[in-house]
């Protein structure tokens, strides 16, 4: 079992989403975080002096997939997401030890 | 004295004054969206006691003290504490068409916002106790003798003719100029210079912008104190004086940064309708483009000033009502006209240089005076109880060190 992360602009939230569903992977967990990579900030302006805001508005996805599907998965998500500027985000894939339905108790692979 | 009670007067002046409560919560909303969320309750919750706190200070001394029994030409006296002798019959040096409670609580809301502004200066910092003890004596050590100085009958400043319609003086040069004096005496926030602080809700600040503009036709128009031509002059030029300030604010921040802000655009509204305050019942509509226009620019140049010169007034109190009264004072002079108001003087362009120089000893007196008391007060307070908050305190925000609130939930 595998959990992708994926850190993406909150704009994108909608296409990755869709992408998903068509994957028939609509499970995911969304949160709002800020950050930033390599991306500078954005300029804003408060009553004539400008400043640089640094950690930018982004929305984190957790997905958990079986192992195999785990590269499917992220190539979707990564093309869904990108717009080709900075800080179009970034996808990670760890490893995870167990998954449990609440509702049913189910474990490992039936449980995603 | 029924018969001389005029139904359309009192019913304008009551809603004017209902106008004029409004813009002190929509005042606190202004302020409360420029600060960080932490802070947030605090600024809310300044502006909101102060209604309760001076408008029973009002009730008890303060509109003896600004309207009553003339005492040297410097304040009124106690007759009146208690509202007592205030009641359904107009009074002939006020306002001969309306009861005197009409005009005693149209008067109350322009000593209700007057030290709400200042709470601008010393956001994000100050101690709930400090400023409580500062308002209330400021309330009665400053506001009330400018307001008899400049309103009050037999007050040195209308004897010698100097004119301002709605406040300009009374209200914005006071507490523009008590702002300079708090920001001086109680210090620049913690991190300032570093950083800016970025606004938590500017949705809210434009809401209270909006609804400052909407009760200001209550601020200048009824202080015609009657449902005639004269408030309609008024209302006509505040709206003229708001629309054009919007716009040069919001182009000077275009031109000099390359976009036009949100926050500039409701700050130069508020600028317009600061500098056409005193000029509302004296100057045509286009001079009061013009004033509109160069509020704009002139307060916007306030604000830039100040970041050169390094004091911290969180929300430009000093910018925007400071500058803007003064210029508001001082364009009076230049354009007020006697076929606007035959009550009034004739200005500079109207071929009386004399007004101007009577308006400039009223601005040199009130910030003179304003500045002075300001500090003493600040300073008493401070021995005594303390004006700012413990820097802890100051980091995590003062809606929980001295309200144990948060706002939004968490």
């Amino acid at each position: 079992m595998k959990k992708i992360e994926a850190i993406i602009r909150p704009e994108r939230v909608e296409q990755v989403r869709r992408a998903l569903e068509e994957l028939r992977y609509p499970g995911l967990t969304l949160t709002e975080v800020k950050g930033h990579g390599k991306q500078r900030g954005v300029r804003q302006q408060w009553r004539g002096k400008e400043f640089v805001a640094e950690l930018l508005p982004k929305v984190k996805l957790e997905i958990a997939t079986a192992d195999e599907d785990a590269p499917m998965i992220v190539r979707a998500i990564v093309s869904a997401a990108r717009t080709g500027e900075e800080g179009d985000g970034k996808v990670f894939v760890l490893p995870v030890d167990d998954a449990v339905r609440v509702r049913t108790g189910e474990g490992g692979d039936d449980a995603i | 004295m029924a018969g001389q009670v005029s139904a359309g007067d009192t019913a304008f002046v009551l809603a004017g004054a209902g106008l004029v409560m409004f813009m002190t919560p929509g005042l606190a909303m202004f302020y409360g969206g420029m600060v960080r969320q932490k802070n947030v309750l605090a600024t809310l919750m300044q502006s909101f006691c102060i209604v309760g706190m001076v408008s029973v200070l009002w009730a008890l001394v303060g509109y003896s003290l600004a309207f009553g029994p003339d005492c040297g030409h410097f304040i009124g006296s106690l007759a009146w504490a208690g509202l007592h002798g205030v009641g359904q019959a107009p009074n002939k040096d006020y306002a001969a068409t309306i009861p005197h409670l009409a005009f005693m609580i149209f008067q109350c809301m322009f000593a209700v916002i007057t030290p709400a502004l200042i709470t601008g200066a010393f956001a994000e910092r100050m101690r709930f106790r400090g400023f409580v003890v500062f308002t209330v004596l400021w309330s009665v050590l400053v506001y009330a003798p400018i307001a008899h100085w400049v309103w009050g009958a037999g007050g040195w400043i209308r004897n010698l003719g100097a004119l301002d319609f709605a406040g300009g003086t009374v209200v914005h040069i006071s507490s523009g100029t008590a702002a300079l004096a708090a920001a001086l005496i109680i210090g620049r926030r913690r991190g300032y210079g570093d950083a800016v602080f970025a606004s938590h809700n500017l949705p809210l600040t434009v809401l209270g912008a909006g609804i400052l503009w909407f009760g200001w036709f209550g601020f200048n128009a009824a202080s015609a104190l009657a449902a005639n031509g004269l408030a309609c002059n008024a209302f006509v030029v505040t709206n003229l004086a708001a629309s054009a300030a919007a716009m040069s604010w919001a182009a000077a921040e275009w031109v000099r940064h390359g976009k036009p802000t949100t926050l500039g655009a409701a700050s130069g509204a508020v600028a317009g309708l600061v500098a056409i305050t005193p000029a509302s019942g004296f100057v045509a509509p286009l001079p009061a483009l013009l004033i509109g226009a160069l509020a704009g620019l002139v307060c916007y140049g306030a604000v830039q000033l100040k970041w050169r010169a390094g004091y911290d007034d969180a929300l430009d109190v000093v910018g925007i009502h400071g500058a803007g009264g003064i210029l508001g004072a001082l364009a009076t002079g230049v354009f007020a006209s006697r076929l606007i108001n035959p009550a009034g003087a004739n200005g500079l362009v109207f071929g009386n240089p004399h007004l101007i120089a009577t308006q400039a000893i009223a601005v040199g007196a009130t910030v003179g005076y304003s500045f002075v008391v300001t500090v003493v007060l600040l300073k008493a307070v401070d021995v005594v109880m303390g004006l700012r908050v413990p820097e802890h305190q100051e980091e995590t925000g003062l809606d929980m060190s001295q309200h144990s609130e948060a706002a939004y939930g968490f």
